[in-house]
């Protein structure tokens, strides 16, 4: 059996790899533990959030499929900081857990050039630090030119329940239990980390009445650039708000002891999420608090399980049943499943490149919980950029890396393999220093051309796209030229803003804030689309602020452009600060912009590095 | 960057001692070479050794030699500092024969750049040492060893953290946009938060022409119709403060002609030239010469006679003066007096011939410019230029900000701005990063320090 593209694992990551691949016209294999659990979601039954929903729409701008597949699954949606301004706005859906995977795996399915296969990979073969296939658990080896390991939580994951620890994947799926360790003997340095999920509890056995209902928009949204919205308004399925009590609290301190994370077991090495803490964490370090919010969000039309989002907890069941039943509404409450931590292996992402290839072995990606991320769409963006770049690499094309300035999947990246990770890493509107460039709304504007370059982005898709392109210059051409005098003075007055001495262009008029780009409507020759307004709106509104971030970009870039010689030899630089020095061997960085944001790295050793390099 | 580097660091000719510094990794062995005493290769670090600098068998100077071992230093690395006798050729001679055997000349201000370099000391403390060996009086010496001391980076410092929490909050509000407990971010937070910004920076900046004052000067003119006493007045202050008069010649009108130091305050007095010809009657300073002087000085002294009634001239400069840092001195307090100054407030009445009352003068130019507070209090001024410019931009970007806020911009873009401030306040303390920056400063030490 001889493969082009071997992924391993067929969570979120190991979907949009296998398809980039496929589409791409290359002979893929998928390996999975179990068919079943394809673009499983093991957590929280949602798609998107705060910066992540930009990461679903970039992955559509590429031609990946985590944005359509949500279109197809949701059960309610809706736009996060819709009162804020545009860079920071940013899509949320509930998916349904059943419609999800089984939309995924009838695509995957019907995708030419790729097979499927149920089985764990023990090993990862190599010729001269190349790769050439997989070695599967019973001795089989399936061969190939590129291997993408994307493989999750399950490598020698342990699962956690108060003292008790045992050898198991989620929802109780058999482990990997020798991949890491034979990664660890060909060089990779591994780290153990640890996340958890709450308790899924009966939707019927719930009292409402002591709960906040959370709709979802009255207006229509989809991930996807191409898709028309797949749900009605009317139907979607809220979620519920209540609050932990001064009980919870009195519960989780007394019995502290009682959780894994907190005692029950010694042997914890793994360093959970400083973003996602677990309930006892949240009462432990915020004890001040009198309460924390919980959501209680469905998982399924097609089962009653219902998510409490913020409870995750390691706590032994019995104190897990008194904490669950402690909470408003929640009183005789039936616990489905209840909450655990999961322990697992991954690699530090600074042995990486760019392209998400390793740098120990060629042609070996890697991509997902694996590198040290934590979320869906932190996982299957790099998925898409592995597949993607594994394809290009087999055509002997240059890879495809993003800027930190043209998506969040690039920000993603370069903080991933530049500044390494502490604990399981997730993205968050913060760490894009230039996040008004890289808005929800904007994304195929950014990233679809680089879609239809690689060729996931078919022709049609393509001219639609080029479509809107030439309609926004047309529409913000006709603001610009299009003047209003003081014989339009009735009606703006009436809009609320002062009446006009001289002729003033549509485009500035627009720039007044109490001015909406609907009520300009009127006064153009030709029609165009809310998205192609939209362009108009942002691109006027907010000229100022786009001009100085890029004007940030390009004062970066001469350090960007700087290239740090890869024969570099950071130890014949004696003044370099030790920390520094060690920093720098590791990450080996590619630019002095890249180097800069090394942490540890600090300006003063960002100057001795650059006499050595002018000295070169 | 890791040669062993040498430089004379005492002004050169001045002094009866003079001190030549060596820094890197050879500069024990190559001043060992030179020196009689052999055992300074296992010295102790911070020892000082008497011996002989010897080139072959010639002795050249009898002099002390400081051994000062890494990191412990100044630069961070091995350290020696040779005090000779003075003497340019003695001096010179020694440096040349550290270079002979293995040194390099310091380029100007180098010892300093290794020292920022090897992290002993941040961008400000750079600049401090700096206005430390050009500092020309005790209070500006002091300044800049507060400024070496931090004290100006822990003032950012402060800013930047209140900075630093708001825009965090503003963070989380858009990351967890669902958090109902958290607060939430307003117009008014951020409009408080820059108000107190702006205070504070604006604090800094006036103050720091204060600093400046001290370090620089202030520019001076004494006017005053001819026969006022321009020059006793002068001389009385020369004589009292046993200050320094410099002539600088081929100066043009109003550059600075004297340097006078006064309660450690320094005058630069322009355009002296009608003053001091005081035998010759040309003392002739016109009204129109009078009012360029007062266009161009900082502070202006102006003179009257006690004995004399005021003329239209002198009630057009009075005019003239409401704008300025301005002392009325009225002199000739020993003679009759004849002057109508009930509409004169706040002068200074002096004898110059008598001495009487001079010293008020010096109090009365620490009262205008504030400098009597800064004596007694914390000396935590900016007293580089960059420093300034960059907190000249700082209130620029809070004008940015109050201009967003008007056009309802919303807040996570506000915050843009906050960011850049946060990033501005960080480059003065050396936090955040500029190749021009770095370049820019260090040619401007001198060499040896």
């Amino acid at each position: 059996m001889k493969y082009e593209i071997i992924v391993v694992g067929g969570g979120h990551a190991g979907c949009e790899a296998c398809l980039a691949a496929a589409r791409k016209g290359h002979k893929t294999l998928l390996i999975t533990g179990n068919i079943n659990n394809i673009a499983d979601m093991p957590c929280n039954p949602s798609i998107g959030g705060s910066a992540k929903g930009i990461v679903v729409r970039e992955i559509d701008a590429l031609g990946g499929e985590m944005g359509n597949n949500a279109d197809k699954s949701l059960l309610q949606i809706k736009m996060l900081n819709s009162a804020k301004g545009p860079a920071v706005r940013s899509l949320r859906a509930q998916a349904d857990k059943i419609t999800y995977p089984k939309e995924m795996l009838k695509t995957l399915k019907s995708t030419k050039n790729l097979d499927i296969m149920e089985a764990l990979v023990k090993d990862v073969l190599t010729k001269n630090n190349k790769v050439s296939g997989v070695l599967l658990e019973d001795d089989t080896s399936i061969l190939a030119d590129a291997v993408i390991l994307t493989t999750g939580t399950y490598m020698n994951a342990d699962i956690l329940v108060g003292d008790t620890r045992r050898r198991e994947g989620p929802h109780g799926e058999k482990p990997s239990n020798y991949l890491s360790d034979n990664l660890s003997k060909k060089g990779f340095k591994l780290k153990r980390l640890k996340t958890g999920t709450p308790q899924r509890i009966a939707k019927d056995s719930i009292d409402y009445s002591k709960t906040k209902v959370e709709n979802g928009d009255s207006v229509y949204h989809t991930f996807s650039f191409d898709n028309k919205p797949m749900y009605d308004i009317d139907e979607q399925v809220p979620c519920h708000l209540i609050y932990t009590t001064e009980e919870t609290h009195e519960i989780i301190r007394k019995n502290l002891n009682k959780s894994s994370m907190y005692g029950g077991l010694s042997d914890i090495k793994g360093v959970g999420p400083r973003y996602c803490p677990s309930i006892e964490d949240k009462i432990v370090r915020f004890s001040d608090k009198e309460r924390h919010q919980l959501f209680l969000e469905p998982e399924s039309l097609y089962f009653d399980d219902i998510y409490i989002q913020g409870f995750s907890t390691s706590m032994p069941y019995d104190v897990q049943e008194k904490m669950v039943h402690s909470l408003p509404g929640l009183e005789h409450a039936k616990i489905l499943k209840y909450a655990y931590a999961i322990e697992y292996d991954a690699i530090y992402p600074t042995q990486l490149k760019f392209s998400l290839e390793t740098k120990l072995i060629e042609n070996l990606f890697t991509a997902g919980q694996i590198n040290g991320t934590s979320g869906y769409e932190e996982a299957a963006c790099q998925g898409l950029i592995a597949g993607i770049n594994a394809s290009l690499k087999l055509e002997g094309k240059k890879t495809l890396v993003l800027k930190r300035n043209e998506a969040y999947i690039g920000v993603l990246i370069d903080d991933l393999i530049t500044k390494g990770i502490r604990d399981p890493y997730r993205l968050l509107t913060s760490r894009a220093e230039y996040r008004l460039l890289l808005r929800n709304d904007n994304a195929d504007l950014r990233l679809r051309d680089y879609g239809y370059q690689v060729g996931l982005i078919d022709d049609d898709r393509y001219k639609k796209f080029k479509k809107k392109k030439e309609m926004i210059d047309k529409a913000i051409l006709e603001f610009k030229e299009k003047r209003l005098t003081p014989s339009n003075n009735d009606y703006l007055v009436s809009l609320g803003t002062t009446a006009l001495k001289d002729g003033v262009s549509l485009y500035d008029l627009l720039k007044r804030p109490e001015i909406d780009v609907k009520d300009l409507i009127r006064f153009l020759d030709n029609e165009y689309s809310v998205e192609v307004l939209e362009q108009v709106m942002i691109t006027t509104k907010y000229e100022g602020y786009i001009k100085k971030s890029i004007e940030e970009v390009n004062k970066m870039k001469h350090l960007e452009d700087k290239l740090i010689p890869s024969n570099i030899d950071y130890d014949k630089m004696h003044n370099l600060a030790s920390e520094a020095k060690q920093k720098l061997k590791e990450v080996k960085p590619d630019t002095l912009g890249q180097a800069m944001r090394i942490s540890g790295v600090n300006p003063a050793d960002i100057s001795i590095l650059m006499m050595y390099l002018k000295g070169m | 960057m890791n040669d062993t580097i040498a430089a004379i660091s005492t002004a050169q000719g001045v002094g009866a001692i003079s001190i030549i510094r060596v820094s890197g990794e050879d500069a024990i062995d190559i001043v060992s070479k030179i020196f009689s005493n052999k055992k300074l290769k296992e010295a102790p670090t911070h020892t000082i050794h008497y011996g002989y600098i010897k080139d072959k068998e010639e002795i050249i100077d009898e002099v002390l030699v400081s051994i000062m071992r890494a990191p412990k230093t100044f630069t961070m690395e091995d350290v020696v500092e040779i005090n000779a006798h003075g003497g340019i050729n003695t001096t010179n001679k020694i440096l040349e024969l550290l270079l002979v055997n293995g040194c390099r000349l310091a380029e100007p201000g180098e010892f300093t750049k290794r020292a920022f370099l090897n992290g002993r000391i941040d961008l400000t403390e750079a600049e401090g040492i700096m206005d430390l060996i050009n500092s020309k009086t005790d209070t500006s010496r002091e300044m800049a060893i507060n400024q070496v001391g931090g004290k100006v980076s822990s003032l950012i410092r402060d800013l930047r953290d209140d900075l630093a929490s708001i825009i965090s909050n503003i963070e989380v509000n858009i990351d967890y946009p669902e958090y109902e407990d958290i607060e939430k971010i307003t117009i008014n937070h951020i409009n408080k938060a820059i108000k107190n910004l702006e205070v504070k920076t604006t604090k800094i900046l006036k103050e720091s022409k204060n600093g400046e004052i001290f370090k620089s000067g202030i520019k001076t003119a004494i006017i005053g119709r001819p026969n006022v006493g321009k020059s006793s007045l002068l001389n009385r202050l020369i004589g009292e403060d046993k200050a320094i008069v410099t002539d600088v010649k081929g100066t043009t009108r109003d550059s600075v002609e004297a340097t006078l130091v006064i309660d450690n305050i320094i005058l630069n007095l322009i355009d002296t030239a009608g003053i001091r010809d005081t035998d010759d009657i040309v003392e002739s300073i016109g009204v129109k010469n009078s009012l360029n002087l007062i266009e161009n000085a900082d502070l202006v002294l102006f003179v009257l006679n006690y004995n004399e009634t005021l003329n239209a001239e002198d009630l057009e400069i009075l005019d003239k003066l409401k704008d300025k840092n301005y002392i009325i001195i009225v002199n000739k307090t020993d003679l009759d007096k004849k002057i109508d100054d009930s509409n004169i407030k706040n002068a200074v009445y002096v004898s110059a011939k008598d001495d009487v009352n001079i010293e008020s003068i010096g109090s009365k130019i620490k009262e205008i410019f504030n400098l009597e507070k800064i004596e007694t209090a914390d000396l935590t001024y900016l007293t580089s230029a960059r420093s300034k410019a960059i907190l000249v931009k700082v209130l620029k970007e809070i004008d940015e900000i109050k201009k967003g806020i008007s056009l309802d911009i919303p807040i996570d873009m506000i915050e843009i701005d906050l960011r850049n401030i946060w990033n501005l306040l960080g480059e003065i303390i050396g936090e955040s990063y500029d190749e021009e920056l770095l370049d820019q400063l260090f040619s401007r030490f001198c060499v040896g320090k």
